[in-house]
């Protein structure tokens, strides 16, 4: 009975560490992947222990040209997609206007589409237009379904925020210039700072749209497809565990800052001397 | 009816603000042009474009150009020679459905009601896998499933395979990697439904002698039927447009339709076969969407 109780209490925390070991797999494999020396071009195996696609991350040149057109693509996307996503977040929250429906569906949209479609018929698009594909493409269509990302994140931010500190700011006869500037804008922040890692992310990893608007443009997702074919060099299993890394340090330095300001916030609010005025 | 007055409200949209006139009239619209502009020119635009193309002649080329002659046959044509691949690719997308749920709804409702100060790091870890490329993760499974690897030696060890059994190369690795592929997009939506779930509703339930599966019927399915309903759709849409798994981990026994639209586009330069067999593959997940998010909005579930 006692051993029944305990079952019956622990059994879905036993299945969710499973699946969670399932998720996590792979990432184990990439990252002893980056340590082995494959005994052929084809071969997927682990066969020998070395540290050298470490110190060598660009023995292959191709790929290290494509992890940095991949840069550069998805930080001018990130950019204009920011910019015009929180553009439009800002006019759905604070904003009341005409076809609200209307621009809610075309923000959703994109979301709901497989990328398949969104990258054939941006393809039927430019080829009916005489647009030659390439770099400015790929920018293109990289902004078109980030922007939609970035208006959900921060409007997710701008619905969840105070009014009433706007609200103080202006009856302390703050201009509203200096009230966006001074109170919105920093409370707005954390929520378009994610949007643009989100976009950016997005933006880096993309292979199906890219590969529908790329011309003869090569991004590291276009390369591992192309090397997955012909062989795949170790050094891509060092970009991946690297790209890994660096999501992991900056998640956990944001939940870091998250919790040191809750805690600074709490500090404020429980001394005596910040409350009670002389 | 005042209890009814203590009901949450948050859950309900606040009212959009209302339309301001003089100054502050045209700033909503200033603000959406960009955007918007950007949106039809790049997503609205070019599926007027796919439809177009789909109805081109398909005895024109690329580098004689298509002539415009409403060639409605294209659809049935394609239909006709690439059903096995069209039909495959929402079979497999249901399956892995299904495999998804089996593993996201344990995993959503432990992070969301039994992980307690564990709840945030478990949560990292299902998006974690997103932090690494795609490809690069699809290829991890390359050797996963290798045949001289661990995995299939320890299966033909236990005659779970036979001798010369494999899992690589097979429509189970396939469906493998859709469902490993599309996993967390299952569960966050299902684990931000689960973790307003109050636990004193299910102590409700128990107290009133319902037995634990019961309680889960008719108390914890129904709450979290908004993070189901969108779960599922994260997941289902992007697994039935995918082809880098067909690809990756399959052979072309297991080509699904998008393997045949992105050779009908960028191998065999078959444009009005390659928009034709896009567009449908959108009409068809439109339609499913349409009557199942009308089943799960309208029929109570058991």
């Amino acid at each position: 009975m006692e051993l029944r109780r305990w079952l019956a209490d622990r059994w879905v925390m036993g299945v969710a560490l499973l699946v969670l070991g399932y998720l996590t797999l792979p990432i184990v494999v990439v990252a002893g992947l980056s340590f082995n020396r494959p005994s052929s071009r084809l071969s997927y195996d682990f066969d020998e222990f070395t540290l050298d696609n470490w110190a060598h991350p660009c023995a292959t040149a191709d790929m290290c040209d494509a992890v940095v057109r991949s840069m550069e693509i998805g930080l001018i996307a990130t950019v204009v997609s920011t910019v015009l996503g929180t553009l439009m977040a800002f006019a759905l929250v604070r904003h009341g206007f005409r076809g609200r429906t209307a621009m809610n569906g075309l923000i959703f949209l994109p979301m709901a589409t497989p990328e398949l479609v969104m990258g054939t018929s941006l393809l039927a698009l430019f080829v009916a237009a005489g647009v030659p594909q390439g770099f400015w493409t790929i920018v293109i269509a990289h902004v078109m379904f980030c922007v939609s990302f970035v208006v959900v994140t921060v409007k997710a931010r701008l619905a969840g925020m105070d009014r009433r500190l706007e609200e103080a700011a202006m009856d302390l006869y703050a201009s509203e210039w200096q009230t966006f500037r001074r109170i919105t804008l920093p409370l707005v922040l954390p929520g378009i700072v994610a949007a643009a890692l989100l976009a950016f992310s997005l933006s880096f990893d993309d292979f199906i749209i890219t590969n529908f608007n790329a011309g003869t443009t090569v991004t590291f997702p276009m390369y591992v497809w192309g090397a997955a074919q012909r062989g795949i060099p170790p050094q891509v299993n060092v970009i991946g565990t690297a790209m890994f890394g660096i999501a992991l340090l900056l998640v956990g330095a944001s939940s870091l800052r998250g919790r040191r300001a809750r805690r600074a916030a709490l500090a404020v609010v429980a001394t005596p001397a910040s409350t009670g005025r002389p | 009816m005042t209890a009814l007055a203590h009901l949450p409200t948050s859950t309900r949209p606040p009212a959009p603000p209302p339309v301001r006139r003089g100054r502050h009239r045209l700033l909503p619209y200033l603000l959406l042009l960009p955007g918007a502009a950007w949106l039809l020119v790049f997503f609205a635009l070019p599926l007027l474009q796919l439809a177009a193309a789909s109805l081109y002649d398909p005895a024109g080329s690329l580098s004689t150009g298509y002539a415009m002659t409403w060639a409605v046959g294209n659809y049935p044509d394609a239909v006709q020679a690439y059903w096995p691949q069209f039909s495959r690719s929402f079979l497999y997308a249901g399956i892995a459905l299904v495999i998804a749920l089996l593993m996201g709804y344990p995993l959503a409702y432990a992070i969301a009601q039994k992980a307690g100060r564990w709840k945030h790091l478990l949560l990292v870890a299902v998006v974690a896998p997103m932090f690494t490329s795609f490809l690069v993760r699809t290829l991890a499974w390359k050797t996963i499933l290798s045949d001289s690897g661990a995995l299939v030696g320890l299966l033909r060890d236990v005659h779970l395979l036979g001798p010369d059994g494999r899992l690589l190369a097979t429509p189970a690795a396939v469906v493998l990697g859709l469902t490993y592929n599309f996993l967390p997009f299952l569960v966050l939506p299902l684990y931000a439904s689960l973790e307003r779930l109050d636990p004193r509703l299910l102590e409700a339930a128990s107290d009133l002698y319902a037995s634990p599966l019961r309680a889960f019927a008719r108390v914890t399915l129904p709450l979290s039927l908004p993070g189901l309903t969108a779960g599922t759709l994260l997941f289902f849409i992007p697994a039935t447009g995918d082809y880098i798994n067909a690809e990756l981990l399959g052979t072309p026994n297991e080509y699904m339709v998008g393997n045949v639209i992105d050779s009908a586009f960028l191998v065999r330069l078959d444009y009005p076969q390659g928009a034709a067999l896009s567009f449908l593959l959108m009409a068809a997940i439109l339609a499913i969407v349409f009557v199942y998010l009308r089943k799960a909005g309208t029929e109570e579930v058991l």
